[in-house]
């Protein structure tokens, strides 16, 4: 629908913007002063507050610049070569790799299985999608401080494991065990979203087409296999990209949860710049960091695009 | 079709429809799936649980004496229900001010974001004037740009105007800046799919451009406004870097900050108080998600595709 809509949308703006007449360029003008006043305070305040700052950025990257010490001095590509060896940088990007990687493939496939599940069409189905969706709308660092009560080493958790004779690990305290805290905690928060996305996507597919192969003997999962998934892959593959680039933003869980520990092992890099910038007032060396995190989500985005324009495509 | 009028369970039979005589067999699918839909149900029931538990949790604990929240096995039920953590909320930070902080904040973006965002929209959608390709791939920038990437210039710029530990930085930048650009794509790919005919009538009308809008194009994108409204108010609501790294002082706080300074001298946290807080924080959007769920679920969808 969208791009016919465009398209069309875009020729009437044609018919309507080009002069019939000469006389009408008097208002033609007037309508393009108007044009220029409703986006003016959007415009400049992408200038001011997005691309004077990007720019910024970089400008500020190349420098040695501590706020405590009020040192500020071109330094070139220093801050750049102690990326290279930073072991934190290092261990932030592979926390925010790990973060990212385990966040989305529980996320995706969490979101799919409950999106099908709903789509069976029983009875108590919108309860049960209001139950999911539910913490999309809990604020985040509410939700995150509920489950870091639930997930201390006496907390609800391991109370409950502890009723079917399991003694649970200090959840927070071990590598492994934060990092998989965190993930989970937040795909309970978000899966509501991309459970949706799902769910209008399988809607979308014809019941007709599944009809067809059950009567051909087909059983639920191969016709789940072989017809659903393939006719609702582009939706999976964009809610994939929208999910990775949300995971590299993640700060409020990561802050509250774990303050980025034990030790950094869940030190993600956005919590990193935060850190160099706002902790240790490395203002320069923060800034390249912020550098190397746009080139990222750039590059997610710049596939997120090509991805939408195969999705548009399919829906049409 | 047939499966346009028949529900599922109908809809199964008719391989049985296609084999006739076997009413046996019928019956026996019949039977496997109510019992398959009953264990469905049951999963579900099961999921769920995850998803509730924990608010569940919270409210009643918000009424649980701290022993019993410390309790191994937690309970649902407060034994001995007492609203002292509540007292407390208010005792030990200025917690009304920051609630009002935090709410004015919000209502402030959202609606500044909504008639920002509409305008853009439309001039973007509807008037074509030179250079409007350009400057709408200079807003589209915003939506590449993580908050966390401008931070640095972004705080050194609020510093200069002295500004840090006031709330200008999160009600003009939200309204202005990048995250207004979701907003503003929304706005436009309504107006782009709303049918110009009521505005031509407008125009014979002899209304202006501004006229249009006020009257006709801005009442009309309800629905595309509702959304904009819903994610822009739980953003601001939720927004947790910006006033850690803007605000210094407790009075000035916004309530995800304020929730998590609940702590004792030891800096453990004080659960029966942070749970009192959050449920103050938390019920009132609940409450409003739970009458209004329809443009809750569509707006933030909504804003998933988009984003």
């Amino acid at each position: 629908m969208t791009s016919s809509a465009v398209q069309a949308a875009a020729v009437v703006a044609e018919q309507e913007g080009r002069p019939a007449h000469p006389r009408r360029s008097a208002a033609t003008r007037r309508d393009w002063l108007v044009g220029y006043t409703m986006v003016a305070p959007v415009v400049l305040g992408s200038v001011v507050f997005v691309v004077v700052p990007l720019v910024a950025v970089v400008w500020f990257s190349l420098h040695d610049w501590n706020v405590l010490a009020n040192t500020f001095v071109f330094a070139g590509a220093d801050n750049y070569e102690r990326m290279l060896s930073d072991q934190g940088l290092r261990d932030s990007l592979l926390a925010s790799l790990w973060f990212s990687i385990g966040l989305v493939v529980l996320n995706v496939t969490l979101a799919l299985f409950l999106a099908v599940l709903l789509n069976q069409k029983l009875p108590g189905t919108t309860t049960f999608r209001t139950f999911f969706f539910s913490p999309v709308v809990v604020s985040l660092v509410a939700w995150t401080i509920v489950w870091s009560f639930l997930l201390q080493a006496d907390g609800g958790i391991n109370g409950f494991l502890s009723l079917i004779g399991i003694q649970g690990p200090n959840w927070l305290r071990g590598d492994v065990t934060a990092m998989i805290s965190v993930i989970v905690v937040q795909v309970f928060k978000n899966v509501g979203l991309n459970m949706i996305l799902f769910l209008a996507a399988l809607q979308g597919v014809p019941e007709e087409i599944g009809e067809a192969a059950r009567i051909d003997g087909a059983g639920a999962w191969r016709r789940f296999r072989s017809i659903t998934l393939p006719m609702i892959s582009p939706t999976i593959l964009l809610v994939m990209i929208l999910t990775i680039v949300g995971s590299l933003e993640v700060f409020a869980q990561i802050a509250v949860l774990t303050g980025g520990g034990p030790g950094n092992s869940t030190t993600v890099l956005v919590y990193y710049l935060y850190q160099q910038a706002f902790r240790f007032n490395d203002f320069g060396y923060a800034s390249a960091i912020a550098v190397l995190l746009f080139i990222i989500v750039l590059a997610l985005t710049l596939v997120q695009w090509q991805t939408r324009k195969r999705w548009v495509f399919h829906e049409n | 079709m047939r499966t346009d009028v028949l529900d599922r369970a109908d809809a199964a039979d008719t391989r049985a429809i296609v084999a006739p005589g076997l009413t046996r067999e019928r019956a026996t699918v019949r039977r496997r799936r109510r019992w398959v839909s009953f264990a469905l149900i049951v999963l579900m029931a099961v999921l769920s649980i995850p998803f509730v538990f924990p608010t569940l949790w919270m409210i009643t604990s918000s009424f649980k004496p701290i022993g019993e929240i410390l309790q191994k096995v937690p309970t649902l039920w407060p034994a001995s229900p007492t609203a002292q953590a509540y007292g407390e909320v208010f005792r030990l930070q200025p917690f009304a001010q920051q609630y009002w902080n935090s709410l004015y904040i919000a209502a402030l973006v959202t609606v500044g974001t909504m008639l920002v965002a509409a305008m853009a929209g439309y001039a973007f959608a509807r008037i074509r004037f030179p250079g409007a390709n350009a400057l709408f791939l200079v807003v589209l920038v915003g939506l590449l740009v993580p908050s966390e990437v401008t931070i640095v210039p972004l705080f050194r710029f609020v510093n200069g105007l002295g500004l840090i530990n006031t709330h200008w930085p999160l009600i003009v930048i939200p309204i202005f800046g990048a995250p207004a650009v979701l907003a503003v794509f929304i706005m436009r790919q309504f107006f782009l799919g709303l049918p110009t005919e009521l505005e031509e009538a407008g125009r014979m009308d002899g209304l202006g451009r501004w006229g249009i809008f006020w009257r006709i194009a801005f009442p009309l994108a309800r629905p595309a406004l509702a959304a904009v409204a819903i994610f822009t108010f739980l953003k601001s609501w939720n927004l947790y870097l910006e006033p850690i790294v803007y605000l210094s002082s407790k009075d000035m706080f916004t309530l995800p900050q304020a929730l998590t300074q609940y702590v004792d001298a030891y800096g453990g946290p004080m659960w029966n108080v942070q749970l009192a807080a959050t449920t103050l924080t938390v019920v009132p959007v609940l409450l409003v998600f739970l009458f209004a769920q329809k443009q809750f679920v569509q707006g933030l969808a909504h804003t998933g595709l988009k984003g």
